[in-house]
């Protein structure tokens, strides 16, 4: 139904949105702080629907070699998991980015390293961003803030991922997981029909209709001359999703003195520090990356332009900082905030990092 | 009668498999994988399974056979066959999926994808070369290596104290409900080949018929892993391999 | 009395000498060349005794390369 608003956790809205996309398939595993999505997809049984196929795996390394085969076959595929879990992924994505298939994966990320803990993090932003599996290959990610985000980027994700052959990943957070909000769905979508995924996807391996030439959904490749092409191929796809998609959002960024940059819902707790800044006579703007790859490099470096110091906000040790960094080369300082092992910052600790680390630095 | 009045295409009463392609296969000479990839290539064609038909080829010496049968492939990591085709198989039933998985690949590193699938009782058919080795990466242990086996890991023989017991992991196949045909199959004499086909046809068949998993081993030689004759390397397998890992069906619902 | 003849092709190019076939052929029709290799270096297989041949396909089945092909046909004495 069209603008029907409903209160539901983000890990209860990417399950619906799925549906709603027309998702063919969820292959997943049960881990904290992101079960919600494969108990939402249980409960709500889309297989009498739609038709959409979900099913619990055996460990997350089936869950995403399930991901792989259907992706192969050109359907719309999807698995969701929080940071161990993405950790036994990363040889099944690599392969997926290798034979350049789409698929969504959504990271709802706790606290590591290790078992850690399950409470929010941001600290597999490396692993998201610079790689993760082996090999050079890149991910589109895409940072939700919201529990609208989290809807939204099902279809945003699943759209790029099947215009670039190349996967996505939503990386959220426990917080936007768990947390609560209003949120508006999109209408039901139906699924294609196999005659459509065959026209949609001539590459895929469903089997060789009218006896055309056999289809090899593959990323091995014994001659290294073929297979410095076939990374170069890779990489010409990077450099126009590069160009074509970085997506950020900037809250008051011309008037601003100090920048502040984090993403996913811990920008929401920065533009309350904004608030609290603004009141004390400190002027912030919010640059937000939505994109974290591609990193909004060009609109960070314009938007720091002329301002006194940059402050990155994360729930790491300092990871994204280093993207900011080679945006904003060294034409200013930039500090880095952060909590670590599950803890959420209050606004009052951001604005007393900024008045610290950049207003007034100890010497 | 002269041989060239004998050899003309109506008097002809074996033909090279349709499915097979004309390259070169990359096996050793005598490897049993160019029998069993023979006898898929005849059993998919003659069932009329061409146009729905995806194979999935993990890591091990068979990862290239989309090199080679002529139907639809999907390469997979090491042990993950299963979960692939589960993926397959789950958006597409109305296809038929087979994996083609060697020993290392089916009982050691995708021994939960290959239990697990199998247990789910996915309507796909598994093939499961034991040749007791690891013939890709140059003759190391496999978990069906018996007991005394040299190999490059093994160099002193195969101990238990030092590398535990060989995994009967077809044994295991059959005690899961998921699957509805678990066979022991070999291709070293002419006879041993037929049957093994019509073993391959009645698992694309179960297939077919929505019955559940069913799992064909085949016992093979890897002449080159085990260093010998392809010739020595039948009689070892004959004299060593069927005492542990005798043929037949071990579950036909 | 009808009696079978058969002869078979061997697809020299493919054949990678494995000896399989000579093993299986329980008419002794086959053997490997003793000197002649193809161009990958294999002693190809090759009908030695070809008037022992009766074309039970043995060794086709047996060939892990794909490389015989077999004919038969029934002739009258």
């Amino acid at each position: 139904m069209k603008g029907e608003v409903k209160l539901m956790k983000g890990n209860e809205a990417v399950a619906l949105a799925a549906i709603r996309y027309g998702c063919d398939g969820y292959f997943g595993y049960p881990i904290t702080p992101q079960s919600e999505v494969l108990e939402t997809l249980q409960a709500e049984m889309p297989w009498e629907t739609t038709g959409m196929v979900v099913l619990q795996a055996e460990s997350e390394v089936a869950a995403i070699n399930m991901v792989y085969g259907g992706a192969a076959t050109g359907k719309a595929v999807m698995t969701s998991s929080s940071s161990p879990g993405i950790s036994l992924k990363q040889e099944g994505i690599s392969y997926i980015a290798a034979a350049q298939l789409p698929a969504l994966i959504l990271n709802v990320m706790r606290g590591g390293p290790g078992l850690g803990t399950i409470q929010p993090s941001q600290a597999d932003y490396f692993q998201a961003t610079k790689g993760g599996g082996h090999g050079d290959y890149h991910l589109i990610v895409l940072a939700p803030s919201s529990v609208q985000e989290m809807v939204d980027f099902v279809t945003l994700g699943f759209d790029l991922s099947f215009k670039y052959l190349t996967p996505t990943m939503i990386l959220a957070d426990g917080i936007v997981g768990q947390m609560m909000e209003k949120v508006v769905l999109p209408e039901q979508r139906p699924r294609r029909t196999d005659e459509e995924v065959k026209a949609q996807c001539p590459w895929a391996a469903t089997g060789r209709t009218g006896l055309r030439k056999r289809n090899v959904v593959t990323s091995l490749e014994m001659d290294p001359a073929r297979m410095e092409v076939n990374n170069h191929r890779l990489q010409a796809v990077y450099r126009e999703i590069e160009k074509n998609e970085p997506r950020w959002e900037e809250k008051d960024v011309d008037n601003a003195d100090y920048l502040i940059v984090s993403f996913g819902s811990v920008a929401r707790i920065c533009e309350k520090a904004k608030e609290i800044a603004e009141e004390k006579g400190i002027k912030v703007g919010i640059f937000r990356p939505i994109t974290l790859w591609p990193y909004p490099i060009d609109a960070l470096e314009k938007a720091a332009k002329d301002k006194k110091g940059v402050l990155v906000v994360e729930l790491n040790a300092g990871q994204m900082i280093e993207d900011v960094r080679l945006s904003v080369h060294d034409s200013l300082p930039v500090k880095h905030f952060g909590r670590l092992g599950g803890i959420i910052p209050s606004p009052t600790e951001i604005v007393q990092a900024l008045e610290q680390k950049l207003i007034n630095p100890e010497k | 009668m002269e041989i060239k009045e004998i050899i003309r295409e109506e008097n002809k009463v074996y033909s090279s498999p349709v499915l097979l392609d004309e390259t070169d296969m990359h096996y050793c000479p005598g490897c049993s994988h160019g029998v069993v990839h023979k006898l898929v290539a005849e059993v998919i064609h003659e069932m009329g399974l061409t146009e729905t038909t995806v194979g999935v080829s993990p890591v091990g010496c068979a990862v290239f056979a989309y090199n080679y049968i002529d139907v639809d492939w999907v390469e997979a990591a090491h042990g993950r066959a299963p979960a692939v085709a589960t993926g397959i198989k789950r958006l597409w039933p109305d296809n038929t999926v087979f994996t083609y998985q060697g020993d290392g690949d089916m009982a050691a590193i995708g021994t939960a994808e290959s239990i697990h699938a199998a247990n789910r009782g996915e309507n796909i058919v598994m093939i499961f070369i034991n040749n007791a080795i690891y013939g890709m990466t140059g003759g190391q242990m496999a978990p069906t290596t018996l007991l005394g086996q040299k190999t490059s890991t093994t160099p002193y023989g195969r101990r238990v104290d030092l590398n535990g017991h060989p995994l009967e992991i077809t044994e295991l196949m059959k005690l899961l409900d998921g699957t509805c045909y678990v066979t022991r199959q070999a291709v070293h004499t002419p006879a041993a080949v037929r049957k093994a086909k019509a073993a391959l046809k009645k698992a694309f068949q179960n297939s077919l018929d929505k019955k559940g998993t069913s799992v064909v081993e085949i016992v093979s030689t890897c002449n080159s892993g085990w260093k010998m004759t392809p010739e020595q390397a039948n009689n070892w397998m004959v004299d060593n391999m069927f005492p542990k890992y005798p043929l037949g069906d071990l579950k036909n619902e | 009395m009808a009696k079978v003849k058969g002869a078979v092709t061997v697809n020299i190019a493919r054949c990678k000498g494995c000896n399989l076939c000579v093993v299986a052929c329980p008419t002794d029709t086959l053997a490997l060349q003793p000197h002649e290799v193809n161009d990958r270096g294999y002693h190809f297989a090759y009908m030695k005794q070809p008037d022992n041949c009766t074309g039970c396909t043995s060794c086709a089945w047996v060939c892990p390369d794909a490389c015989i092909e077999v004919f038969r046909v029934k002739v009258d004495e």
